[in-house]
């Protein structure tokens, strides 16, 4: 093992150590339980730098990548390795996790409050109410803060080790350890209700989706013998045999493997039907939903499939037919884009409307892996890391300020979260706007600057070049609706005249929180200057396309760069630019939301979230408890099995009744009690002959005497 | 003397000494010290034995094996021995005891030296249910270890306790007796008790198999116990004193699984590969059943006993994979279920001893008067819903790797596999149901403002059992080395049987 491959391994380290002191021992010390955390987190950074100047180094990393493993789990005949591998796709992913990683955790120690006064009400497992000092109201710290980062820690832990993982069995190993943080987190608040519902949702809705994964992963192992990415991923002998073994379903068995684990995905990257947790799990504090609801763990789940991907299109070729796998992921991905995006366009919440916009820029990818865009997938998917981290940060700034707001009116009724509360905040807090202005834009996909053009423009590109026409039509529809709902936030947010008392005395946050959004802020543009295509017209070939190599060597076949046409380019100008504008022109002065009379009860449909909440309620939850309780518990358990114990045990006690009365007393003891009788009688009857008289013991010894002498001599002798 | 200094006579009657010091004895305080000690001895006793253990050999080790009595020809032999598939369950009993009987030291104040030696006593009993090797001899120890378990039940259990104790002696009884009649027709027919000439002899009719494959099967999955003949155990959990539920959790419950593997499989190994598709049905119906009144439960501690049918399921799922993965996953699993069940009805005593209830509407909210409780809780929680990085997980992967291997064998459907994953998910919702029940949530009732965190010999009682959550969890390697050899040659056993 080298230098190199060592630092690999202990990527992962510095935050489960942090974890662990902070646990055990430093709970009570605010100052040094944040700096043991963000040091880990800067410790973890520095080290990923380091391994990524070797990776973006290395020529021909695809081939020739940092690995290295360890037995671990022997199982029958063989050992399951664990080990570590940096290829391009995990280089890239590493270095968003870094960056997001270590800027939210900068960001907590302003968010939680540090350096306030304790709250004179605040309770563990509520948001800190604030505290009075001199008079004035102030924000309070946050009550359980040691704790917070020692989650954080954790789930730190949980992302670096599915990054680096070389395997399938580790990478699952930190998708659960992040899906335990996701509950811990979302449940912070656990004296709120919705928080602990949010919380057991998001846990128990993901977990369906593991399961399946769990099976995949199971069936993967006895159908190749390994779960290591590079024996299975990189060998083509491997992906034809799999692609070639039958399965059910008409599935071949790469077909089958794939779909289960792609559920995997379905449930942590809150994809349609499994997405109904992440807007639930708002509930948590916002450097949570930034980093785990963002950035980060939802990104896994399209970091798994993207990984995946040689598996999941086993079998296709570029221009081909798409394999079932892809054919599913890019269904159920443009299906989602789209139908997230609707939703999005009817939230009041500040953070909910970031939710539905992570949903569909995850479904974004999902479907472009599903139409064989790998590399644009994986663009999209570090650019949104950094544009959405962004935005959330920006978002519990706003919230931040309007809390302040809140604070100096003494009104907290109002909602600090609702857009509909703000307005005006643009002069309030300046950094956090421009900011934040950024990152609407990279989502949106403002042309030319912004990261986020340049990723969903290749994916348009892509999906247009090569025949997908509904799959574009889709995406297309949806980048309209992206850019719509997100001016449509930043004017009801920053623009106009504050709304409300409260947005008039917000107030911008400190520089623990307003450094990371400007750092953010530049790779939410930056990160998009390194995949810009080659024929693009004019600033094409400037800067090399340096992503596509890079990543595409990923891959066993290098993919093709697709050609540049003008259609998808027009089209992705048109709805980024058409969709801002819209925003903006129906929003700039709206008091309601003018959409309610436009669309009627279609935007309560949208409000509702197409009730999806409530049909599985209807349709899950309701019967499922009735099974276990009525069915299974009350009539099987107690009433059928014990019911039939208790008779088999009333049927022994009758018996037993049975026989003491009909055969016990009368025949056994009628026996014994005529012998008893008969003895009776039959002492009574000689007892004459006791009489104690000497004369007649005497005569009736002679008498016996002379009977058995008579017997003797007349009946033996002879 | 040589013959008391033999390692497996001593772990086994080692608490026999401090049965005979505690006769001696009536005062409550040196009884538990006395009972503590012996027990740790003898845990002592186990890792020497541990020691001397070689895994890779896979056949018996450290025999014991005399004469030990006849009756019209039939020889009985007083065998002990140890291989891979019970050197972990030696261990676990050796392990738990210690702590159950920690765990007594102020919920037991009522006749503590009877108590002690009933504690004692049973430990014996299944130490020699673990490494007899004459069927004659096992059935003794088997028999043995119900009457112990059954005063530990009705003297010091809750106010049930005769319905508990008395269904718990008659329902195992009546398995055994059918297990008695295979063990006779077994010795008369094959000339000997000893089970490993047994084995090698073999050639036993498919047909007769089959009966006693289901005769030695009754006794098992009674103990196990399989679904449906899983009603005595929620009763005898819930009237059970802790430390009797951790050991009758933890250890009694693995009596059934162990017989299937030393007895069933290797005995009847045709019967196996036939009946496999209708254990592992039973199994799959186990962990769902389980799992679902698991969850409809209000009684923490009856959550917790109907969670462990779920778990067995499991097991005995792997069992009946007959390959590799499936048993020594299995083997795995029933640790795993000792270390995390066994924690589980220790973390329902605290809150008992503090509370005397155990609804879980009297709770909520404790994580902020109770954070060590909270947190210990949490891990245990976690370890028994399988999550990766702790032992459960290892286990689960393991069986469901050889269950689904099996497809192909003799279990012929990828159902069972498919079906037993989804145990995974409802043991997320049962477990996360009890844990914010609990722990989350604000602090109505009053009554648990005033509740003590963990006492620090109550966290000296879980410290070991998360030691080796976490030590499974994360590096299984060494648990797997010591059964492997064992666990190879059973399966050549049923190798290539139809």
């Amino acid at each position: 093992m080298n230098l190199t491959e060592i630092i690999t391994w202990l990527l992962p380290l510095p935050p489960l150590l942090a974890f662990g002191l902070i646990v055990l021992f430093t709970n009570k010390n605010n100052r040094l339980s944040h700096s043991l955390a963000v040091g880990a987190a800067a410790l973890s950074f520095l080290g990923s730098a380091f391994v990524l100047a070797q990776a973006f180094t290395t020529e021909h990393l695809g081939e020739n990548p940092i690995a290295s493993r360890l037995p671990w789990l022997p199982v029958g005949g063989g050992t399951l390795d664990v080990g570590v591998l940096i290829d391009p796709l995990s280089a890239v992913t590493l270095a968003f996790v870094a960056v997001t990683v270590l800027m939210i955790f900068i960001y907590s120690v302003g968010y939680h409050n540090f350096g306030q006064p304790v709250g004179d009400h605040d309770h563990k497992g509520l948001p800190p109410h604030g505290a009075k000092e001199h008079g004035h109201a102030v924000p309070s710290i946050e009550p359980m803060y040691a704790r917070f980062f020692a989650f954080i820690g954790l789930f730190a832990f949980g992302m670096y080790t599915l990054v680096v993982s070389d395997n399938l069995l580790t990478l699952f190993v930190g998708w659960e350890i992040m899906g335990l943080c996701s509950y811990l987190l979302i449940g912070f608040w656990f004296g709120k209700e919705s928080a602990r519902e949010a919380a057991k949702k998001a846990f128990m809705t993901t977990r369906v989706g593991d399961v399946f994964m769990l099976l995949g992963v199971v069936y993967l192992y006895s159908a190749a013998g390994t779960l290591s990415f590079r024996e299975i991923l990189f060998n083509e002998e491997m992906l034809n045999h799999l692609a070639t073994t039958p399965s059910w379903f008409g599935l071949s068995a790469a077909g089958l493997i794939g779909i289960l684990l792609f559920i995997g995905t379905i449930g942590k990257s809150a994809q349609f039907p499994l997405h109904v947790w992440l807007p639930d799990a708002m509930e948590g504090p916002t450097p949570v939903s930034a980093m785990i609801h963002a950035a980060t763990m939802v990104s896994a789940g399209v970091y798994m499939v993207a990984r995946l991907f040689p598996l999941l299109s086993a079998g296709w070729h570029e221009g081909g037919a798409l394999t079932p796998a892809m054919t599913a992921m890019s269904v159920i991905g443009a299906f989602t884009a789209l139908f997230a995006a609707t939703i999005a366009v009817a939230q009041n919440d500040i953070k909910r409307v970031l939710a539905y916009s992570t949903i569909s820029q995850l479904g974004y990818m999902v479907a472009a892996l599903g139409i064989g865009a790998f590399v644009a997938a994986v663009f999209h998917l570090v650019t949104h890391a950094f544009f959405k981290a962004l935005l959330f940060l920006g978002s519990g700034s706003v919230i931040h300020g309007m809390e302040h707001g809140v604070l100096h009116t003494g009104d907290h009724k109002v909602d600090p979260q609702n857009m509909w509360n703000m307005g005006g905040l643009a002069g309030k807090m300046p950094t956090t706007f421009w900011t934040f202005l950024v990152g609407g834009m990279a989502l949106s996909g403002f042309p030319l600057i912004t990261a986020g053009f340049w990723s969903k423009d290749e994916i348009l590109a892509d999906a247009w070049g090569n025949g997908h026409v509904v799959v574009f039509g889709v995406l297309a529809l949806s980048a309209l609706l992206t850019a719509f709902y997100t001016m449509r936030q930043i004017t009801l947010t920053f623009l106009g005249k504050p709304r409300t008392k409260e947005a008039e005395h917000a107030h911008e946050t400190p520089l623990t929180m307003t450094g990371p959004l400007m750092v953010l802020a530049v790779f939410a543009i930056a990160a998009g200057w390194v995949g810009i295509p080659e024929h693009f017209p004019f600033i094409g070939g400037v800067l090399p396309n340096w992503f596509h190599e890079f990543v595409g060597g990923t891959l066993l076949e290098h993919p093709h760069a697709v050609d540049f046409d003008p259609i998808p380019l027009f089209t992705s100008l048109g709805v980024a630019l058409g969709g801002l504008l819209l925003g903006y022109l129906v929003y700039r002065e709206a008091k309601t939301d003018p959409l309610k009379k436009v669309l009627g009860p279609v935007h309560r449909v949208l409000e509702n979230k197409y009730y999806m909440d409530e049909l599985y309620d209807w349709a899950f939850v309701r019967p499922s408890r009735r099974i276990a309780h009525d069915f299974a518990y009350m009539f099987v358990d107690r009433n059928l099995i014990d019911g039939f114990l208790h008779a088999v045990g009333e049927l022994s006690y009758w018996l037993g009744g049975f026989f003491r009365e009909k055969f016990d007393r009368p025949v056994v003891n009628g026996f014994g009690d005529w012998v008893a009788d008969t003895a009776q009688w039959f002492g009574n009857a000689i007892r004459k002959v006791q009489s104690g008289s000497i004369q007649q013991y005497m005569l009736l010894s002679m008498l016996l005497a002379f009977i058995g002498v008579f017997f003797y001599l007349w009946v033996l002798q002879p | 003397m040589d013959f008391i200094l033999e390692p497996l006579n001593l772990v086994t009657f080692f608490p026999l000494a401090g049965v005979l010091l505690l006769l001696f004895i009536r005062k409550d305080g040196p009884a538990r010290w006395i009972s503590l000690v012996t027990s740790l001895i003898t845990f002592g006793i186990a890792l020497w034995v541990l020691a001397l253990f070689d895994p890779g050999q896979a056949g018996l080790q450290l025999e014991v094996n005399h004469h030990w009595f006849s009756f019209s020809g039939w020889e009985i032999r007083y065998a002990l021995g140890i291989d891979g598939l019970s050197i972990l369950l030696v261990l676990l009993t050796a392990f738990l005891t210690p702590i159950s009987i920690l765990s007594t030291w102020h919920a037991v104040e009522d006749r503590v030296r009877d108590f002690q030696l009933f504690f004692l006593l049973l430990e014996v009993g299944m130490t020699g249910v673990f490494l007899a090797q004459d069927l004659f001899l096992f059935y003794v120890f088997w028999e043995f270890t119900l009457v112990p378990m059954y005063f530990l039940i009705g003297i010091w259990g809750g106010e049930k306790r005769m319905y508990a104790a008395i269904k718990f002696f008659l329902y195992t009884m009546a398995g055994s007796i059918l297990m008695l009649l295979a063990i006779l027709w077994l010795g008369i027919d094959g000339g000997s008790f000893y089970v490993p000439q047994l084995i090698e002899q073999g050639g036993i009719p498919a047909d007769i198999q089959v009966w006693l494959f289901l005769a030695f099967a009754a006794a098992f999955a009674i103990k196990v116990p399989m679904w449906p003949l899983h009603s005595w155990l929620p009763d005898a959990h819930v009237q059970a004193p802790t430390a009797g539920s951790v050991i009758l959790a933890g250890v009694l419950l693995k009596m059934g699984t162990y017989g299937f593997l030393r007895f069933n499989i290797p005995l009847f190994p045709q019967a196996a590969v036939q009946l496999a598709p209708l254990m592992a049905t039973l199994a799959v119906i186990g962990i769902l059943y389980g799992a679902a009144v698991s969850f409809s439960q209000t009684d923490v501690k009856k959550l917790v006993a109907y969670s462990s049918i779920s778990h067995l399921g499991f097991v005995v799922l792997g069992l009946f994979a007959l390959n590799e993965q499936g048993i020594a996953g299995a083997i795995l699993q029933m640790v795993n279920h000792g270390i995390s069940t066994g924690a589980l009805f220790l973390i329902v005593g605290f809150i008992y001893e503090r509370r005397h209830t155990r609804e879980l509407d009297q709770f909520g909210g404790l994580w902020k008067i109770m954070p060590v409780y909270a947190v210990i809780t949490l891990i245990v929680s976690l370890s028994s819903m399988g999550l990766p990085g702790l032992n459960g997980f290892v286990g689960e992967f393991t069986i469901l790797l050889g269950a689904w291997g099996a497809a192909n064998g003799p279990l012929g459907s990828y159902l069972y596999a498919a079906l037993a994953a989804l145990g995974v998910i409802l043991a997320a919702i049962y477990m996360l149901f009890m844990f914010q029940k609990m722990f989350l949530g604000p602090l109505t009732n009053k009554k648990n403002e005033n509740l003590l965190d963990l006492s620090r010999r109550e966290i000296l009682i879980m410290v070991p059992l998360l030691v080796f959550i976490f030590w499974i969890g994360l590096y299984p390697k060494p648990f797997f080395g010591l059964m492997a050899a064992s666990v190879e040659q059973l399966v050549a056993l049923v190798g290539g049987l139809p």
